[in-house]
């Protein structure tokens, strides 16, 4: 809904027209897909192996022809464009980063710059920038794709695919062969890149959980490719359209949604907290046995028991409980109510943006907003109902 | 042993020179020809094996009878170098077919497209990205080529064309084993001279590879 209102105002950078691709053997990979990918903004295609999604996304830059229908980039016809002219204004990022194995990191970089015959320095130079850009350090630049880990090499090739500053990125499951971890971080930094640079992006997952995190809209493929559901993230986890859909989204849609939900103006209470390091007091005149300990600049370091009879030396070290996480007051409800039902002691804390304590908030209160929320919207609703 | 050596000195070190050309020239002629016809064996997967089949099976004629047979076929003098060169290029055709193939196809997939979907075309893919990542299979085949066509060179001599095959004809017809040890010395030295440029030049070709060993 949200998406449709903007896509009128916005030029459609990438547009499927009735775009199809069947086989020489019968099987249809994408059957009629229309679709837009706003400009701008992040577009990602969703669904189990067999939907069509890759096939759908290399047809963009005619790595795969279409049997039927259009791809339009700004109103130009792909088909009637020289592929790898194309492919060189189309930055590609896929999941092995693909990197050339013979060339140093900086050369890789410059490949597309180099072939659009840009002079050499200025595509170094553009090179250095970029890698610094996504992260990599200076004294990499000359090494060899084989010598980086496989988050590196990834970071090389989202810079690579940055490089002669195409308006249009294609990415083929780029983070999902790297561990969990790394794989957090790369998304967080690519959200973060895309808000600084603006870029279409055409992105494939497998990950219903990355499409969501990523996506400014998420399509959602079914076997055989057809186009399920186009929405907005949380008017996906809102409103599935079908069973297929609900399934594919999975559990949890309720408590995913409030990562959507922004906690705002939470309320927080003052919290009795023990410097990092210093005794616990075993009454500290309080009630309760649990005390926050933080550190000299006011972060909080972890939940101490001063009940616990088996462990009472100062607050550190094995005495910290560290079990709680932490949510941003700028945060989302998802966040908040993490907080409060991770920590052993029942309040979920709340931090600013440099992570320095706030306070601390119960579960029953973030319900509380969240109920409180959902009514406000039940009596203001009525045209926001029934679509999807 | 020596004293042969001073005493022969020109004419070994001529027939040295004729055993470097005859042995390197259908190298390079041989690795230029198997360059296109591995690529098409691995363009096109439903040729890879029937080629690879017929080039395999050139390997298969015994050397002599093709030195013999070259004249016939090409209507060349007998004691043409000629004669050798084109036998000895087919031998390398047939060893390296497979090997450009292989190398090849060695390249990983996910390479070979990151290049298409830069722009990279057809040729300019094949020599900047998918040849340069091939060298080091291609050098191991181009390897046991030479080594194999410094030994071959030498049955060369039975039909009496000039390189160090000469002194084991020669130190057989007078039961004189000096020059015999002297070829087989001269022939593994030349193969070692060989297989330790062709290891060095891999090694400018493909600095990736020694900065990975040593991380």
């Amino acid at each position: 809904m949200i998406v449709s209102a903007i896509s009128v105002r916005l030029k459609h950078m990438i547009r499927f027209d009735g775009v199809s691709k069947q086989y020489p053997d019968g099987t249809k990979a994408v059957d009629e897909l229309t679709l837009e990918a706003p400009t701008g903004q992040i577009t990602v295609l969703v669904g189990p192996s067999g939907c069509g999604k890759t096939t759908s996304l290399r047809m963009i830059n005619r790595m795969i022809e279409p049997t039927g229908g259009r791809i339009l980039i700004d109103d130009r016809d792909t088909a009637s464009m020289n592929a790898a002219e194309l492919r060189r204004g189309i930055g590609y990022v896929i999941q092995h980063a693909g990197l050339f194995p013979h060339r140093t990191i900086l050369d890789n970089v410059t490949t597309v710059p180099k072939l659009l015959g840009w002079d050499k320095k200025q595509a170094r130079d553009r090179a250095r920038e970029l890698l610094d850009r996504v992260g990599l350090s200076s004294e990499l630049v000359d090494r060899y794709p084989g010598q980086l880990s496989g988050g590196q090499q990834q970071r090389v090739g989202v810079a690579r695919a940055l490089a002669a500053d195409p308006p249009v990125m294609l990415m083929d499951e780029p983070f999902s062969a790297v561990d969990p971890i790394v794989r957090h971080q790369l998304q967080d930094e690519f959200l973060r890149l895309q808000d600084e640079l603006g870029k279409t992006i055409v992105f494939v997952t497998h990950d219903i959980d990355e499409a969501i995190k990523l996506g400014d809209q998420v399509a959602v493929l079914r076997v055989g490719g057809h186009l399920a559901q186009l929405a907005a993230p949380a008017d996906l986890l809102a409103r599935p359209v079908d069973d297929f859909v609900a399934d594919f989204v999975g559990r949890d849609r309720g408590y995913r949604a409030l990562g959507f939900a922004r906690s705002g103006e939470i309320p927080v209470h003052a919290e009795e907290t023990v410097r990092l390091g210093s005794e616990v007091s075993v009454d500290g005149g309080s009630a309760d046995r649990w005390v926050l300990a933080v550190d000299s600049d006011g972060r909080p370091a972890g939940w101490v028991d001063r009940a616990s009879s088996d462990d009472t030396g100062p607050a550190e070290g094995s005495r910290l409980h560290r079990g709680g996480t932490t949510a941003k007051q700028d945060g989302t409800l998802r966040e908040a109510l993490d907080a409060a039902l991770s920590s052993p002691s029942s309040r979920g804390v709340i931090v600013d943006a440099d992570g320095r304590l706030l306070g601390t908030v119960t579960a029953q209160e973030v319900l509380d907003l969240i109920e409180a929320r959902r009514s406000d919207a039940r009596s203001g609703a009525g045209a926001g109902s029934g679509t999807g | 042993m020596l004293s042969y050596i001073s005493d022969n000195a020109s004419t070994l070190l001529r027939w040295t020179g004729w055993h470097v050309v005859l042995s390197l020239a259908p190298l390079f002629i041989g690795l230029a020809l198997a360059l296109p016809i591995g690529w098409l064996a691995n363009r096109y997967r439903l040729v890879y094996a029937p080629l690879v089949a017929v080039t395999g099976l050139l390997y298969t004629i015994p050397s002599l009878a093709l030195f013999v047979f070259m004249p016939l076929i090409l209507g060349t003098q007998i004691l043409s170098p000629v004669n050798i060169i084109i036998a000895l290029s087919l031998y390398t055709l047939a060893l390296l077919v497979r090997t450009v193939a292989d190398g090849l196809a060695s390249v990983p997939d996910d390479v070979t497209q990151a290049a298409t979907a830069m722009g990279y075309k057809g040729l300019g893919r094949l020599i900047r990205v998918e040849l340069p990542i091939a060298v080091p299979v291609i050098a191991a085949g181009v390897r046991v080529a030479t080594v194999s066509n410094v030994s071959l060179v030498s049955v060369a001599a039975i039909i009496g064309v000039p390189q160090l095959g000469q002194l084991f004809t020669s130190g057989f017809q007078l039961q004189y084993y000096t020059p015999i040890g002297l070829g087989i010395i001269g022939c593994v030295i030349l193969a070692l001279v060989f297989d330790a440029i062709i290891l060095g030049v891999t090694k400018v070709l493909t600095p990736w590879r020694r900065q990975e060993a040593t991380p």
